[in-house]
């Protein structure tokens, strides 16, 4: 490995994570003025810098600098060291689970072929889940570290909820591993590119997986600790694991939830939704299924499956977000027995049917 | 499944004692209470939670799609006229008042630009909040009897319900100044004089 390679993947690592930071910055406005346009109201439009509005924008700014210039306030008896690192895991394993995210195709400029993941492992999938199920460590600490029943109640809610719907996640990806036989997400996507009956359908994750994409998107949701499965918060009854907390910590908390949100619809955009596939675009050019061939330069064929990427990205925030402003929150034991009996057994008889499927295909 | 709504009610008619003197009462009783909190039980349909799912998110992107639409017009001054959002924007953009609303008094002039009160008592003696109270002086203008030396209108007592306006011989006090919000430091300066009613 040259130091080319080494500064190449440094400034892909870096780019992808900055992006996804930065988008799951820009999502605290996005959740406001949704939420207001969903509502009839205008949302946040106050904040200006010298008169200059921009729709409301600074109010993340605002939002920062409040949450930087507050107090900081450590409870007396809590454990300090876990208590400071709590918001810090929180956010770091949202963030890593990233890397592994493919965002487009193999770059090539010259003889360097840069596929555009920032860790191109071959275990991709196993280690967002990992990083996934780590996140909530920074729940479970947050509660055990305050000295405060309440927060220690939301962290072992968080915990609970956690596996039961990472169960359920697991399996639910089982299926799409089924058909495209690998783990590997670039791959995984590179599988999503072929066509079925004839050119016409692509064969995306959520063609050929609906069942799985509807628990996958349940449990995702749940595992983002949002409104609907908000039980680790859940304000008026045990306040939540932050609840001794107070300034960028707090705010870390929070920006964690919303990194997680993106990751979740990162995770199903390259599951379900193709990744970064174009329709019809092939690395030469768009191939219509009625035949027409339109030449596009490789350049604008990795720059397209990156922007169709995000757009899919985006689709998927906007749909989190349309049902965290949407659905009322379940009670404790309704997520459970939705998590354990209900979608468990649903995701399981999914890998069975799939397989039976895909064994009797294979047989023709 | 189907029976559910059958077993409850068999359950029900275990906790009335449907014995005794009263029996033949009791089950009566009991089966209004049934019949008034009957509620339809849910098809299994229902119970999947999914149509209900749908409907919301149904009807929360319209109205998302809807205003969206319109908000982005309204960036390019198109179809101003359609409200986007119910918001007034208050400090900068007041809601508009109805013609009839009673907002701050104000005393009404002569042409030559003296009060047209001829303090009369007649609003401080019907205002039921008893806020307002005249001082009179006898006039120089011998057709005019007197006039108000000095009309205090504690704005901290008045209810707003504009009887000192009906009650006026003369028209000389209105509640059409459209102001509303009256916030003050103090209870004193709540207290409205002549010259500060009739500068409106």
């Amino acid at each position: 490995m040259t130091s080319a390679d080494i500064f190449i993947k440094f400034l892909l690592a870096s780019g992808t994570i900055l992006t996804m930071f930065s988008v799951a910055g820009l999502l605290t406005w996005v959740e406001r003025k949704q939420s207001a346009v969903m509502q009839d109201r205008i949302g946040a439009n106050r904040a200006s810098i010298f008169g200059f509005k921009a729709f409301g924008l600074f109010h993340a700014i605002a939002d920062v600098l409040k949450m930087l210039s507050k107090e900081e306030f450590i409870p007396q008896g809590a454990n300090k060291f876990l208590f400071n690192l709590a918001p810090y895991l929180s956010v770091v394993f949202a963030l890593v689970g990233f890397a592994a995210i493919p965002i487009g195709n193999q770059l090539i400029i010259g003889d360097r072929v840069i596929e555009l993941q920032a860790a191109n492992i071959n275990i991709a999938l196993i280690f967002i889940f990992a990083s996934m199920s780590m996140g909530v460590y920074g729940v479970v600490l947050a509660g055990f570290s305050s000295n405060n029943n309440y927060a220690f109640l939301g962290g072992m809610r968080g915990a609970a909820q956690m596996i039961a719907f990472e169960v359920t996640m697991g399996a639910a990806i089982m299926g799409v591993i089924m058909v495209f036989n690998t783990i590997d997400l670039q791959a995984l996507v590179r599988g999503q590119g072929a066509y079925l009956l004839g050119g016409w359908i692509p064969k995306w994750g959520v063609i050929v997986q609906p069942f799985a994409f509807l628990l996958f998107l349940t449990a995702a949701m749940a595992g983002t600790k949002r409104t609907p499965f908000d039980l680790p918060e859940g304000e008026s009854e045990i306040i939540g694991y932050f609840v001794e907390y107070s300034g960028m910590k707090f705010g870390m908390f929070f920006l964690a939830d919303l990194i997680e949100t993106v990751l979740v619809a990162a995770l199903m955009t390259t599951l379900f939704l193709g990744g970064w596939q174009v329709l019809y675009l092939h690395p030469d050019g768009f191939h219509f299924p009625w035949g027409t061939f339109v030449a596009v330069p490789h350049l604008a064929v990795v720059g397209l499956g990156v922007l169709s990427f995000f757009m899919k990205l985006a689709f998927f925030i906007w749909v989190l977000m349309a049902v965290r402003w949407t659905l009322p929150r379940f009670r404790y034991d309704q997520v459970m027995r939705l998590g354990w009996k209900i979608l468990l057994p649903a995701s399981l008889i999914n890998i069975a049917v799939t397989a039976i499927v895909i064994t009797i295909a294979q047989s023709f | 499944m189907k029976n559910s709504s059958e077993n409850r009610r068999q359950e029900l008619e275990k906790y009335f004692d449907a014995k005794g003197p009263f029996a033949l009462f009791r089950v009566a009783q009991m089966k209004r209470a049934w019949q008034q909190s009957n509620r339809r039980e849910l098809t299994w349909w229902e119970n999947t939670y999914i149509p209900s799912l749908f409907t919301g998110i149904w009807l929360t992107s319209k109205h998302f799609f809807y205003n969206f639409t319109f908000h982005i017009l309204h960036l390019f001054g198109l179809y101003k006229n359609v409200k986007a959002a119910v918001t007034f924007e208050y400090p900068e953009k007041p809601r508009p008042l109805a013609a009839r609303s009673r907002t701050r008094h104000r005393l009404t002039k002569r042409e030559d630009g003296s009060p047209r009160c001829v303090a009369c008592m007649m609003c401080e003696t019907v205002c039921p909040a008893r806020c307002i109270e005249i001082t009179a002086a006898e006039h120089p203008d011998p057709h005019i009897e007197k006039y108000p030396a000095e009309f205090i209108l504690d704005l901290g007592k008045c209810v707003y319900c504009g009887f000192c306006v009906e009650v006026c011989p003369e028209d000389a006090i209105r509640m059409d100044t459209g102001k509303l919000d009256i916030a003050e430091y103090s209870r004193a300066s709540m207290i409205y004089n002549k010259k500060r009613l009739m500068n409106e």
